[in-house]
């Protein structure tokens, strides 16, 4: 049945896939916002403690969902994953270092004997939350502003910039991308913990949880402004009915106005986000995290679809355009789409669990005797 | 394609071993010891009794620890072949990135939503549910196996798949003969099962701790009995798929059994090499003899990996050099062949690029009776052919002789704890702490065969690791791989650290 799909279409569902798991790592970073803001919102030993066993439970979540967003990347457009793992090998690099030592952090930091001491541990979760936070979104920021590289007749890859990928860093765009995404992962943070924590007799704690929900969204504030008005004014990348790579004036501007569902996802998307603060921030509702997080998908659909649809490469090359990367040429044969495609069919089913699991276990909020109780607890 | 830097090929090479090996350190006992928790607590499900439980929670504390850093070593190799093998990743990434992307759906979010549970949920599911949570992260782990084992047995013996010269890659034909393919099955279930011996070898060896020492005897005892008889079961198997392993290396991988056997002349009903001093002089086609000293047991090497007699199994030497009575072609020839096949395909590129559609489809033509020799278009010469024999056979024998060794210690632990005599046999005990060590050894010298007998392929007979890397620079590979050798030894040092505070500390409420 999906096998009788054309090729363009099966290329356009993987993209749609593909971004949406990469929207929904976007809303978990919920997990490496918490981690940033555990020095500020966090006074006492027991409400650190909170904050950690509070994401604990689902750091791991996040974690798969960026290996997914990477293993589906490379079943389904493995032309961009070779391109671009290999090609911006450093900036690739120092992102998977902070994810590899925050996957100990929460196991390691309050066991005894534990070498490098809980502040150690905790800095590794600093680390995650902003550097690594901060160079994803430098990293998509190249769909947009491009990256250096060239591919011969053999589709292998020569990185032309000699800081291999770390340039990303130094574009005003990029970096304001990457900053948005790290106030936006606090912003979320706060409405997660504010939601699943018990602040009986620590009401304090809640106060400035509630305030640094409203205090990252206006530091997020300007990136955001940054990263609109330059999306919506910069020359970007298209492709000719030829199949031609050039520069379009204001193209991403174009594509908002040529795929309005997109424009609308995006506004949506913002104003959600928006009222996930009002709620959290400025009213005593603890529902925010859900308006956050279903606006930062909202969102993050509208950054991937603007960068990969109406003829406009997701990777493009500035130093060779016509070496740039778009979903058609990039992807897999039509009989690896078509496989991934059944195996996609249970992704409803993975998200169904998860959902129940997640609401069976938060069906009561966390609270610090149940901490203090169990001796297992991070 | 010319001008390969092979220091950097190396130094990828290097880092890939490192960052596997670094991880071998920790999945086998995840995969063993996530069953065995299971185990545990269905028992405690099944008899109520606190017993369990308390012993249940503390494998699964140990279990939680071993986790964590399988899980921070583990995201390194998933983008490891984008990052050094990017080449790679071009070329076979239409057939290898599907299981990846499937280990990842199916599995670790199995993994990652019941970890939660299991170690969090005690108090807030119902006795059942954490039950199915703790089965379903075992599913899980094991499931993960799978589909990156069916990756890897690809790369061992890659079909269900055809050359595409239009997109230079190899592209999936049929998704069922990549998932089911004999060697896939065999890596799969050898792997597993193995890895469940290393994680009873792991229970065993702490629970013989705490006997040695007096402490905890009751859990102790329990612990063995449970890990003893899965020990057990799973040498069975081990011994079942081991062979099964080394018949398929016959027919898909000759070279790697050749190497791992040491066997340089093929025979007709070849013997086995039981023990043996490998002869680090000898070179293939000379008339050295491979080994300084050995001991053969005739005939079985040949019954084993053709499973009859009167069967020619190759040595090294014929398929470097070829074998006209026995219709094997020369690896000179080969790569004659395959430097044809590259020729053609990158006049054909050439052609189709200039728009002439009369000279593309000549080279196409010329290219196509040479094709299934592509991969060999990339080496230099026919001795380039032959992995290194001493780790090959080194690895492989010892492997073998630990298996069977386990074997013993199962056996004995399970029949000592029955009895009750455990406590009295400290002469055992010593030896059930030391087996641990053991079984890492044995389960890392089994990747050792697997992997480097491969050479020099990444993908047997396709792809040859010279030809499979990134064009960075070996600087930058040689920096990556002293940051990561750097950063898990770290992590090592603290899990071993963290991981013997609580194994002193013992259970809970103990």
């Amino acid at each position: 049945m999906i096998g009788s799909l054309s090729t363009a279409l099966l290329q356009q569902i993987w993209w749609i896939l593909a971004s949406i798991v990469g929207s929904l790592f976007l809303a978990l970073t919920f997990v490496q916002g918490g981690q940033t803001l555990l020095w500020q919102v966090a006074r006492t030993d027991i409400e650190k403690r909170l904050v950690i066993n509070s994401l604990g439970r689902k750091w791991e979540l996040t974690f798969t969902t960026l290996v997914l967003f990477g293993g589906a990347l490379f079943a389904a457009f493995p032309k961009f994953y070779s391109t671009s793992f290999g090609g911006a090998y450093w900036v690739w690099i120092l992102i998977l270092f902070t994810f590899v030592v925050q996957a100990v952090s929460y196991e390691y930091r309050a066991k005894p004997d534990n070498l490098l001491g809980a502040g150690t541990y905790e800095a590794f979760l600093f680390l995650n939350g902003s550097v690594g936070i901060l160079l994803i979104g430098a990293a998509v920021g190249t769909f947009f502003t491009g990256s250096n590289f060239t591919l011969n007749d053999f589709n292998q890859v020569t990185w032309t910039h000699p800081l291999r990928g770390v340039e990303a860093a130094f574009s005003v765009f990029n970096v304001s991308l990457g900053l948005f995404l790290v106030f936006n992962a606090r912003v979320l943070g706060s409405m997660y913990l504010v939601n699943n924590l018990d602040f009986q007799g620590i009401g304090e704690f809640e106060q400035r949880l509630r305030k640094a929900c409203l205090m990252n969204l206006v530091y997020a504030l300007p990136f955001l402004l940054i990263v609109l008005v330059s999306l919506l004014t910069m020359d970007g990348f298209g492709i000719d009915p030829a199949g031609k790579v050039s520069i379009v004036p204001a193209k991403y501007l174009g594509n908002l106005l040529a795929m309005p569902v997109v424009l609308l996802l995006l506004l949506a998307g913002l104003v959600l986000v928006i009222w996930g603060v009002v709620l959290t921030g400025l009213k005593k509702s603890t529902a925010g995290i859900w308006f956050g997080g279903l606006g930062t998908v909202l969102v993050g659909l509208a950054v991937f679809f603007t960068a990969g649809f109406n003829n406009t490469p997701f990777y493009p090359s500035k130093v060779d355009l016509q070496s740039s990367l778009s979903i058609y040429n990039a992807s897999s044969s039509h009989f690896t789409l078509t496989a991934m495609s059944y195996v996609a069919l249970t992704i409803p089913l993975v998200l169904a669990y998860i959902a129940y699991v997640w609401w069976l276990m938060d069906a009561r909020k966390l609270t610090s005797a149940e901490i203090v109780a169990d001796s297992k607890s991070y | 394609m010319e001008g390969v830097d092979l220091s950097m090929v190396n130094w990828a090479r290097y880092q890939f071993a490192l960052t596997a090996m670094y991880h071998w350190l920790f999945v086998p006992i995840t995969l063993g010891l996530s069953l065995l928790c299971a185990f545990f607590e269905s028992i405690y499900v099944r008899t109520g009794n606190e017993e369990w439980k308390r012993i249940t929670r503390f494998w699964m504390t140990l279990f939680g620890i071993n986790f964590a850093i399988g899980v921070a070593t583990g995201i390194i190799m998933e983008f490891e072949f984008g990052t050094n093998w990017s080449n790679y990743s071009w070329m076979v990434g239409d057939i290898f990135g599907a299981p990846l992307a499937i280990e990842g759906i199916v599995a670790f979010f199995l993994e990652a939503t019941f970890f939660a549970v299991m170690f969090f949920g005690w108090d807030r599911v119902s006795k059942g549910f954490h039950l199915f949570s703790t089965w379903m992260v075992a599913i899980g782990s094991n499931l993960s196996a799978l589909w990156i084992l069916v990756a890897n047995g690809w790369m061992q013996y890659p079909v269900g798949m055809a050359f595409n010269p239009d997109t230079v890659r190899f592209e999936m034909q049929n998704f069922w003969e990549v998932l089911f393919s004999p060697v896939a099955m065999a890596k799969f279930t050898h792997t597993t099962s193995t890895s469940f011996m290393v994680g009873s070898l792991f229970v065993i060896a702490v629970a013989s701790w705490y006997l040695l020492r007096g402490r905890h005897e009751e859990m102790a005892r329990k612990s063995i009995i449970v890990a003893s008889a899965f020990g057990l079961l799973s040498t069975f198997y081990v011994a079942i798929t081991g062979d099964e392993s080394a018949y398929v290396n016959a027919s898909k991988q000759p070279m790697k059994l050749a190497a791992y056997e040491g066997l340089y002349k093929g025979q007709i009903d070849a013997p086995m090499t039981v023990f043996g001093i490998v002869n680090g002089d000898k070179k293939p086609g000379d008339n050295q003899s491979p080994f300084l000293m050995d001991v053969k047991i005739p005939g079985v090497l040949g019954l084993l990996s053709t499973r009859s007699f009167g069967n020619f199994l190759p040595g090294i030497d014929d398929l470097v050099y070829g074998n006209k009575e026995q219709n094997i072609m020369s690896g000179a020839e080969k790569i004659r062949l395959g430097k044809e096949a590259l020729r053609d395909l990158t006049a054909y590129k050439k052609a189709k690029k200039a728009g002439d559609a009369g000279a593309a489809e000549t080279s196409l033509a010329a290219f196509k009776v040479n094709q299934q020799h592509l991969g060999y278009g990339f080496l230099q010469k026919p001795e380039d052919l032959v992995p290194p024999v001493g780790l090959s056979f080194y690895s492989f024998h010892l492997m073998v002789a630990l298996f069977g060794f386990f074997g013993v210690v199962f056996l004995l632990f399970l029949l000592a704890a029955r009895n009750g005599t455990l406590l009295a046999r400290r002469g055992l005990l010593r030896i059930g702490v030391l087996s641990f060590a053991l079984g890492m050894i044995g389960s890392q010298a089994g990747w050792i065969v697997a992997e480097v007998g491969r050479q020099p392929w990444a993908i047997q007979g396709m792809l040859p690791v010279s030809a499979a890397t990134t064009n960075i620079g070996a600087g930058s590979v040689q920096a990556t791989f002293f940051l990561f050798l750097a950063v898990f030894t770290l992590l090592l040092i603290a899990e071993i650290k963290i991981m013997a505070k609580q194994i002193n500390i013992g259970p809970e409420g103990a």
